[in-house]
């Protein structure tokens, strides 16, 4: 990896000062996605590259801005007689509705310079347009309007190019979902599936001229919207750095776009880099594939608040999933499976829908199973197509696999020929599916029938067969172990004769609660394992990780983690064993149903996992060892459960056994609320029981995180959240070592865990939260697994964790001095939200996890580390105006020293009424904004539109589902107009703390081994 | 399969399913060393023979069957969903038909791994399956063409049949016979007579039709003729000799025409079966290749010029290769011997992956050609200036 590692956040402010310190040669900028290439451009229209002497590499700034403003663009492409939709760049609103006015309604607009096409959207008429155009002001000082292609063709291509103008195409990737829905929210294939070879060629082309007109020297992604009935086209959009597009390219074609385009930044030219994969040939060349990839995005939107399910023109899912096969119906099947959310495939799941027509016409998160549905109601190829705009072709597709599930029906597993159990495999219909299909979806004991399907095709010599990815569709021969699974031919192209091998499971696709901090465990696990000699065996297929690079381990499966799968290639592969305690939760859940296969899985026992995971069994353990926790009761009735809550007092948490970043896991403050939230934790967890317990307030939260053997523990790390218990884990502010909490704690903490451990004879990699009030410890949680803070707690502490836990896994002696308590510096993680894009999603933190990704970041002290960090995730410390609304008279007082200390440091304060008399009856003077709700001016809402606030500090009232209005109100407007919001009270308190004590000059620029 | 398929379907969905599978007899793949892949029918309905030869185009299929140089050929698609945008109409344009690259289907039969029984494309006039049927060409589906790869790169292309239900045939070797004669047009045909246009003359090996497009689309005259045409009578500018199928030793005729055409010092082109042609003519050999070319991703390097002849290239790098690599899409089985060649000859572009030889030009006359396909159709365009170049060659 990199020689120096700062841990600071990518602004101009920061990389000015690490320039200034390191004195580099050269810069990249394409490749840390829109917010390295924003702070590149930022810094060279500054003049620092050049007051240091730093060259840009590959791409130059001025292509970089050619490409980013939309207007110089289309001046650009004009240049070269290239189409591009019709649009006129605005600087205001009234600007854009003149524009639009000119264009004709339906129009798009645009917003230069955003991540995502944040601020984009749709207008169908002037009110829409204004309120769009208003908003996206906010983020950008320029609008593109423009007339709008929706229900064209959107495709992709990913494009190179070195200093020699050479000029290749490494993919074309079409959009299920036509324009008018975000290629970050499409379906995308690769290749195409309806271009003929003019359409193909003619896009390709055009993708060769502009990189070569823009001067791009690296890699650059182009989308078209092609006319679906002529050869017409539109140039919609060039990145000039390496996107989710390119990752995904890589991944579906096994040519390294990253790897190469750095290369190529140093001056190499494409014939000087050879194919990594077949390691004959050379990267010149355009990778031939003979297979067909699909990614699906994978959305989050349930877990928030009153968010809008509509997807569109701006990014809201927070992942995605690819599957590789060789027929779509298959690929599509695999890829629904991947996704992780309760779906078999594209049938044979339990869902209605009210409005079939209206969810065609306005598409959600579900619109392919709508589709599915529409099909069975008998609705025609041509109405959906209509209504959907998508290709028929696709459509076409997906009724054969409607087609094949009515066939299923007529047959039981008893009876079903070979032939047609054949085509469904070849369809991609899992065991799972077939098996709830041929029982006519009767849902019971599916772990008995799927195995009956297993052994049954087992029987007839059904079986998948492992293919490989070489770039070159065969035409050499490969030393590839880039692999997927097919049930599409006939032999497999590798053989199976190694010994030694180790199967690692992968942690599948991003989402909320699992993001690369599992898949940095997968990695670092992969790479003890390597240097052990062991063979690695790598199962994932989310495009947009490590773990999926084909050279960090000895042969990647690129397929579904899910049992029948992992079962074939256990099979196959005839491991050693299964490490499944990297990967998260998908593994996690696989254990016992693997174990009942008899699959060896290495680490701790599935025992001892299942009573970790099982909420009974767990909560009873603790009982048994004399732990303390929250009182608790198995949700057997609803009547029982009302009884418990009453007894110890509402509020009361529900959590489902076997679920990730409190899925369903909901805090019930009264009895209708409870009887809500218990049906939805008994959908999310069927096989496993519910437990609810006394939801514990207004006490500390502190985690840890350790590696044990044989039940001892070998090293630990404690972190302490800044936010009070009720915040789940991974959206909370975490520092590392703990910094208030009592020694006494810290000591009944690791006395604790001991036990535990010792009990369930824990090998490997495990986390327990607690909660503490009073020097009162209680147990909430405990995982046999890495977890979400693995990375973060082996980066502090420079001791790798899962290196550590690999080891212990494998029986290697790792007893040690590890230090990890007495750190001369702090290390704080904290949440990045995303509420931006999630129109309407109320921006508050709950038991539920919502962030989706995270920062760290190293200070001297806890004020630095902490600041840092907020900076990381895009806050701005406030000038002058800040706006106050503290919630309950509790944490008003709670916060009264610290708005004390703002008002001290000289800046202007607003209140809402309750807050400012607050205020005045402790000394303490502000200016009254009345509450959104009330019509009467200055309100909060002008002010926050008008962007005259820097902060808002807006704590909610209590955790009652029915928020008061008015602080939604603010709240999102706050997030809607990129105003920073703190709504907890502790990191609002550390907040004001650490800016009374650090100004920007006092955070230093450490690299990470100078701490 | 026939048990199960003669149950009885009684709803629609299965109608529409089976129905397809239920046309489609079974059909097998048979190498000549026996090796044996199972599949179903698409295409007309009796059993065939060739030389079974792969691709591993993405797009084009359309394209690929009518191109005259798989005359012969068992063509094996290893992209493995086809028939995807159906097959587009027969318009005439310019007296060629417009998306096509001859006026039939070319290839003895089709194998690919996943046909799309629906298609959906506006350019679209009928499926894979009508055309193939109406022009009496079998071809089959549900073939591991991963596997069918894999042995013809490692025991190089084999002959085969394809058979339907039970009808055997004998095998047949298109290497053997003068298959350009087959395609190569009976009578000379000329394209946009114009006064004031220059004229070129096309042997026609098997030409592709975006080759004379091509030429049409620069203001030229094209005079297309027969293979074994004695075209050193007529008045022209220069000279294109066509790509085209099988041996180019067994081309005899045209070698004699085209050596005597090189010593007039006429401005000629050859393309891909031209450039072995053309090799032949000037006292070079040619010998068949283990792996042929046969795809639209092959990368070939600009060789440096000893010559000027490098207008509109970028400045050579001081080694023997440019650093200037291009993609070609390519089709041939035969090359080049660069070390036949007298030393008036230098390599025009090598093959970055194999080093085989791409194209040669004389060091001071205008001759050159390339192993590839400068027209494309199907495949990348990129080369396409090739033929403006050609143009400035004309006097």
């Amino acid at each position: 990896m990199a020689d120096k590692i700062y841990f600071l956040p990518v602004t101009p402010y920061f990389v000015e000062k690490v320039i200034e310190k390191e004195n580099p040669d050269g810069v990249m900028l394409s490749f840390g996605g829109q917010t390295a290439l924003n702070c590149g451009v930022e810094l060279f229209d500054a003049g620092i590259f050049e007051k240091y002497n730093v060259n840009v590499l590959g791409t130059q700034i001025d292509a970089i801005k050619n490409t980013e403003d939309r207007e110089l663009f289309v001046i650009k492409l004009n240049e070269i007689n290239l189409k591009t939709p019709e649009s006129k760049a605005a600087n205001s609103v009234e600007e854009a509705v003149e524009i639009a006015r000119k264009l004709k309604y339906p129009v798009m607009l645009r917003v230069a310079y955003a991540l995502g096409g944040q601020g984009s959207g749709p207008a169908l008429d002037e009110e829409e347009l204004k309120k769009n155009a208003k908003r996206a002001f906010a983020y950008s000082n320029q609008v593109l309007v423009e007339k709008y292609l929706g229900g064209w063709k959107e495709v992709e291509y990913e494009v190179v190019r070195d200093a020699y103008d050479n000029c290749i195409t490494v993919c074309n990737m079409e959009n299920f979902d036509p324009m008018g829905i975000h290629t970050g929210e499409s379906i995308v294939v690769a290749p195409s599936q309806t271009l003929t070879n003019n359409e193909y060629h003619k896009l390709r082309e055009i993708a060769i001229q502009v990189i070569r007109h823009l001067g791009i020297v690296g890699e650059c992604n182009i989308q078209y919207a092609l006319d679906p009935s002529s050869e017409d086209y539109r140039i919609i959009e060039v990145n000039a750095r390496l996107s989710r597009s390119s990752a995904l390219a890589s991944k579906a074609t096994g040519y390294p776009l990253a790897f190469v385009a750095a290369k190529l930044a140093l001056g190499y030219s494409l014939i000087d880099l050879d194919n990594m994969i077949t390691k004959a040939t050379k990267s010149c060349f355009e990778p031939a594939l003979d297979y067909i990839v699909v990614k699906i995005p994978r959305w989050d939107l349930q877990k928030f608040k009153r968010v809008s399910f509509e997807i569109g023109s701006e990014m809201k899912s927070v992942g995605e999933v690819m599957a590789i096969g060789r027929k779509f119906e298959e690929t599509i099947q695999k890829a629904i499976r991947m996704l992780n959310i309760g779906l078999h495939g594209l049938v044979a799941n339990n869902l209605k829908f009210d409005d079939i027509e209206k969810e065609l016409q306005k598409p959600t998160d579900k619109r392919l199973l709508v589709i599915v549905e529409a099909i069975k109601k008998g609705v025609s190829i041509d109405k959906i197509y209509d209504l959907t705009k998508i290709d028929k072709w696709f459509l076409y597709k997906i009724k054969n696999v409607v087609g094949t599930e009515q066939e299923l029906l007529s047959y039981t597993i008893e009876n079903i020929p070979k032939e047609l159990l054949e085509l469904a495999k070849q369809e991609g219909f899992s065991d799972f599916q077939i098996a709830k299909i041929l029982s006519s979806n009767d849902g019971n004991n599916m772990e008995e029938k799927l195995l009956q399907i297993r052994s049954l095709r087992k029987k007839h010599k059904i079986i998948p067969v492992v293919k490989q990815i070489d770039t070159l569709a065969a035409e050499y021969p490969a030393k590839t172990n880039y692999l997927y699974m097919t049930y599409n031919g006939e032999e497999d192209d590798i053989e199976f004769d190694s010994k030694n091998n180790i199967i690692v499971l992968g942690s599948g696709a991003y989402r909320i609660g699992s993001s690369v901090e599992f898949d940095w465990c997968c990695v670092n696990s992969v790479i003890t394992l390597r240097k052990l000699g062991y063979n690695t065996i790598m199962i994932n297929y989310n495009p947009e990780t490590v773990s999926t690079d084909y050279d960090i381990c000895d042969r990647l499966y690129f397929d579904e983690l899910s049992f029948e799968r992992v079962l074939d290639i256990y099979e196959k592969e005839n491991p050693l064993g299964v490490v499944i305690s990297m990967g998260g939760q998908i593994p996690n859940n696989l254990v016992m149903k693997l174990n009942r296969q008899n699959v060896k899985i290495l680490g701790t026992s599935p025992l001892s996992i299942d009573n970790a995971e099982d909420r009974h069994k767990f909560s009873s353990l603790l009982d048994s060892l004399n732990i303390d926790q929250p009182a608790w009761i198995e949700a057997k009735s609803m009547d029982e459960a009302n009884k418990f809550a009453e007894k110890v007092e509402y509020p009361v948490l529900i959590r489902p056994s076997y679920v990730l970043s409190g899925a369903a896991m909901s805090v019930a403050s009264n009895k209708k609320e409870l009887e809500q939230y218990l049906q939805k934790a008994a959908e999310v967890s069927k096989e496993h029981p519910v437990v609810i317990s006394k939801l514990i307030t207004e006490a500390k939260e502190i985690e840890i995180d350790a590696v044990a053997q044989n039940g001892e523990v070998v090293i630990y790390a404690i972190s302490e959240h800044i936010e009070n218990a009720g915040v789940h884990s991974g959206d909370a502010t975490m520092a590392l070592p703990p910094q208030f909490t009592y020694l006494e704690t810290i000591k009944k903490i690791k006395e604790i865990t001991k036990k535990i451990s010792q009990s369930l004879k824990i090998t490997g990699p495990f986390n327990i939260q607690f909660i503490a009030k009073e020097n009162q410890i209680k147990v909430i949680e405990c995982n046999l697994r890495a977890s979400r803070s693995f990375p973060f707690v082996s980066k502090v502490t420079k001791y790798n964790f899962i290196d550590l836990a690999t080891k212990a896994i494998l029986g290697m002696d790792i007893e040690g001095k590890y230090n990890t308590i007495d750190l001369d510096y702090v290390g704080v993680k904290a949440p990045q939200f995303s509420f931006s894009r999630l129109h309407g999603a109320d921006p508050i933190l709950s038991v539920e996890m919502a962030s989706t990704g995270e920062v760290a970041c190293l200070g001297n002290d806890l004020n630095e580390a902490f600041l840092k960090s907020l900076l990381s995730v895009g806050f701005v410390l406030p000038k002058s105006n800040i706006l106050l609304s503290t919630g309950p008279i509790k944490s008003k007082a709670y916060l009264l020293e610290s708005i004390r200390k703002l008002s001290e440091m000289g800046f202007n304060l607003y209140a809402t009424e309750g807050t400012a008399i607050f205020l005045e009856q402790n000394g303490i003077k502000s200016e009254i904004l009345y509450w959104p709700l009330y019509n009467k001016e200055p309100n909060v809402l002008t002010y926050l539109q008008d962007r005259k606030i820097d902060l808002v500090i807006n704590i909610p009232k209590s955790l009652e589902e029915e928020e008061l209005e008015n602080d939604y109100l603010i709240r999102r407007k706050a997030v809607d107009f990129n105003i920073p919001l703190l709504t907890n009270a502790q990191v609002a308190k550390l907040f004001v703390e650490s800016i009374s004590k650090k100004k920007m000059d006092d955070l230093e620029i450490k690299e990470w081994g100078e701490y | 399969m026939i048990l199960y398929l003669t149950a009885t379907f009684i709803n629609r969905f299965r109608l529409f399913l089976f129905f397809n599978m239920q046309l489609n007899t079974d059909a097998k793949l048979v190498l000549e060393n026996g090796d044996e892949f199972k599949g179903f029918s698409f295409g007309a309905e009796h059993s065939i023979s060739g030389e079974i030869v792969f691709n591993t185009g993405m797009v084009g299929y359309p394209e690929s069957l009518t191109d005259p140089s798989y005359k012969g050929q068992i063509l094996v698609l290893t992209y493995p969903l086809i028939g995807n945008y159906g097959v587009p109409g027969k318009e005439i344009e310019n007296n060629l038909p417009k998306n096509f690259e001859s006026d039939k289907i070319q290839v003895q039969a089709l194998v690919v791994s996943d046909y799309s029984f629906e298609y959906s494309h506006w350019n679209a006039k009928k499926s894979l399956t009508e055309w193939l049927k109406e022009e009496n060409i079998p071809a089959i589906f549900g073939v591991d063409t991963r596997r069918l790869t894999k042995t013809l790169r490692e025991k190089g292309a084999m002959l085969g049949k394809i058979i339907i239900g039970n009808e055997d045939v004998k095998l047949y070797d298109p290497n053997i016979v003068d298959i350009v004669k087959e395609v190569s047009i009976k009578k000379p045909i000329v394209y946009d007579e114009k006064k004031g246009n220059k004229k070129v003359v096309v042997v026609d090996c098997g030409i592709k039709n975006n080759i004379i497009r091509n030429l049409l689309k620069r203001g030229l005259t094209v005079a297309r003729v027969p293979y074994d045409y004695d075209f050193l009578t007529d008045l022209f500018d220069g000279l294109v000799i066509s790509n085209g199928p099988g041996d180019p030793k067994l081309c005899k005729q045209t070698i004699y025409n085209v050596g005597r055409a090189l010593k007039h010092n006429i401005p000629t082109f050859g393309i891909c079966l031209g450039n072995q042609i053309l090799c032949l003519a000037a006292g070079g050999n040619t010998y068949k290749l283990k792996y042929g070319h046969r795809s639209q991703n092959q990368p070939c390097i600009l060789v440096n010029p000893s010559s000027s002849m490098s207008d509109g290239f970028p400045p050579a790098s001081p080694t023997h290769l440019t650093k200037r690599c291009f993609v070609t899409t390519q089709n041939h089985g035969f090359a080049v011997d660069m070390k036949s060649l007298s030393n008036e000859w230098e390599e025009f572009f090598v093959n970055a992956n194999d080093g085989t030889n791409e194209g040669i030009r004389h060091k001071t006359k205008p001759f050159m050609s390339v192993q590839w396909h400068p027209e494309h159709s199907p495949g990348p365009t990129d080369t396409e200036f090739l033929f403006d170049d050609f143009v400035k060659m004309l006097k």
